[in-house]
């Protein structure tokens, strides 16, 4: 297998995109990685896109074939990856396994969605597809309503506090606020969405006990990154950042058959898998993307990827541990809380930050001396897991 | 002017119950003070809502026009029984929100336009107004319309509200929707909050003067335009 580097990033500001169409969005972020690179008029073998919901959100399928067409890339080989909000995660992967088996030489992954086109309630019950049909999906169950759940059981076994949930969104705003990228760039304050009389409207509860800024917003946008052998990388201009290890597991598709509810099985074994492939520890990590979809997802990822133990995540993130400056600074780029959550660039975008951080490219939110970073996309409610090590060489 | 003819056009005045100023902590931790305006703060109150004609999203051109309209009626006395509440933050104008007296029971809502958005501004600014016909006004129902799929999850979904069959809203449009006192005692405890009696430096720094952001602030306040500039 063939060690594979990422030579190129580029994303779109995330938010609302009223004006561009997916592929529009997708064709902007693939262009800027193109110009990153430098890639120039050297033919792209491969595209690999992640999206989740282009059928439902947008009525359009095929869409990595569409980006082909839309970039003049013919005739390369195109997939669209869908793996719920794991999409972009896959696509990377799929781009890294083309590129290590020496099939492919320079592959483009993107990953995007355009979910503001339907109202949010509409947007809410697309994602609820990735739900089980006849046991979860009937009752009712939503991502919210399963992160509400899990959240309860988090509390009372391991004592998170919604104090400890507000500190993660308080964070992530502050992070996306240096990101020009992010969808949500305002400050907000434990006074505000917590502790004041009024927060119950500014932040009113969703799904008890999580509120409404313990989730990440409905957001249109898209990333991508350009692939190829490492010994190609030095033709190109920028630091190589190669791909040190990846791991993907899956768990139960419903909650209830979960040994122990609050056990992220599958974030686990792609961490351990991905560690494992990158011969690193934890502990050598300088940066993580992690998927906060909702703000206990940050702190229990955190445990299960092996960063802190079981129970800890919340003392960590109490010591400031997880702050830019902090010992392992996790979402400097806001997250998916303040940079957005457009599923399928999720994956994608978290990646491309962590090569902007490994590369010292990453502006007022670099994290100083970065070289080793995690990323972790978590599809479901954790029933599909990826994730990356990315290391500067 | 012919003051005859002028007479017959100016709606007699029915005085008003005033609205008492009340502070609301918003999520960034800023103090928003909401509070009635009179008639001579129209003119400052127009500057923040024409650049938001020429924004068709979320319907905020035709909100914005009508609120214009509205407001420029009552300044020039072409709107009976009519009031305004607005939210400043620091003095800036963060939201205005109006409507009149249709009788003495019945409160007619106009319009709600948040010029900073994402904070429930808006929300909040509605509940103050739901508050006004109620509990100061004295008022049974207000009768509530929507021109934007936000309106319309905000007040009548998020509030419940009652359709009324077979009548029609001033503001024309679609079917309406009234607000009861039953309604609003059941939505009242996690939708309308705020603080009284306003602090003096507070109330005196919001009185001294409506700030109104410039025009392109006002267009990226309402689009996100600053960060289209990376595309």
């Amino acid at each position: 297998m063939r060690k594979v580097a990422i030579i190129g990033v580029g994303m779109i500001p995330f938010g609302r995109r009223d004006e561009d169409s997916l592929v529009d969005m997708l064709a902007y972020a693939a262009l800027n990685a193109m110009d990153d690179a430098g890639l120039g008029e050297r033919p792209i073998d491969a595209v690999y896109v992640g999206n989740m919901g282009a059928g439902l959100f947008n009525h359009q399928s095929a869409v990595a074939s569409a980006l082909v067409d839309r970039l003049n890339l013919l005739p390369a080989a195109a997939d669209t990856v869908e793996n719920g909000p794991a999409s972009g995660g896959s696509a990377i992967k799929n781009g890294v396994l083309a590129v290590a088996s020496g099939h492919f030489d320079l592959v483009l992954v993107a990953g995007g969605e355009k979910m503001r086109e339907v109202i949010g309630p509409r947007a809410t019950d697309i994602v609820a597809t990735m739900t089980h049909p006849q046991a979860e999906y009937i009752y009712g169950a939503t991502l919210p309503t399963m992160a509400g759940l899990f959240t309860r059981l988090y509390m009372k076994e391991y004592g998170v506090t919604s104090e400890h949930l507000a500190r993660v969104a308080i964070k992530n705003h502050r992070n996306g606020l240096l990101n020009p990228y992010a969808h949500i760039h305002a400050l907000i304050t434990m006074e505000g969405i917590l502790t004041s009389p009024h927060a119950i409207v500014n932040n009113p509860i969703v799904a008890d006990p999580i509120r409404l800024y313990d989730c990440c917003p409905v957001s249109d946008g898209a990333a991508a990154c350009l692939l190829c052998p490492a010994e190609m990388a030095r033709e190109f201009g920028k630091p190589a950042i190669v791909v040190a290890g990846f791991g993907q597991a899956t768990d139960t598709h419903t909650l209830q058959e979960r040994e122990d509810p609050t056990d992220l099985k599958a974030v686990r074994i792609a961490a351990q898998q991905a560690f494992e492939t990158a011969q690193l520890k934890p502990k050598d990590i300088d940066v993580a993307e992690l998927h906060d979809a909702f703000t206990i997802l940050e702190i229990a990822e955190s445990e299960h990827a092996g960063f802190f133990k079981k129970g800890e995540g919340a003392k960590a993130l109490d010591e400031g541990q997880t702050e830019i400056g902090g010992k392992l600074p996790i979402n400097p780029s806001g997250g998916l809380k303040a940079r957005g959550h457009p599923l399928g660039a999720t994956g994608v975008a978290q990646v491309v930050e962590l090569v902007w951080q490994l590369r010292g490219e990453a502006g007022e939110r670099q994290v100083k001396g970065a070289e080793k970073g995690f990323s972790l996309n978590f599809g479901g409610f954790g029933n599909n897991v990826v994730s990356f090590v990315l290391r500067r060489e | 002017m012919d003051m005859e003819i002028e007479a017959l056009l100016r709606p007699p005045a029915r005085t008003m119950a005033p609205y008492p100023a009340k502070v609301i902590t918003l999520a960034t931790g800023r103090r928003m003070v909401v509070r009635e305006v009179d008639r001579k703060d129209v003119p400052a109150l127009l500057k923040a809502v024409r650049p938001t004609l020429k924004i068709p999203r979320d319907y905020y051109d035709i909100v914005g026009a009508r609120l214009f309209a509205e407001l420029l009626g009552w300044y020039r006395y072409r709107v009976r029984d009519h009031y305004c509440i607005v939210g400043q933050v620091d003095g800036y104008l963060v939201g205005i929100v109006n409507g009149r007296m249709y009788t003495g029971e019945i409160g007619m809502s106009y319009h709600t336009l948040a010029i900073e958005r994402g904070l429930r501004i808006g929300a909040h600014l509605f509940a103050a107004k739901m508050e006004h016909h109620l509990e100061y006004l004295g008022q049974e129902e207000v009768w509530i319309t929507a021109e934007s799929p936000i309106g319309f999850r905000r007040w009548m979904i998020e509030y419940g509200l009652e359709l009324k069959e077979g009548m029609q809203h001033e503001l024309g449009g679609a079917g309406f929707y009234a607000l009861t006192k039953d309604i609003w005692n059941r939505a009242k405890p996690r939708l309308c909050v705020g603080d009284r009696p306003v602090a003096k430096e507070l109330m005196a720094k919001a009185q001294a003067e409506i700030k109104i952001a410039d025009e392109d602030a006002i267009m990226e306040q309402i689009l996100g335009a600053k960060r289209r500039q990376l595309k």
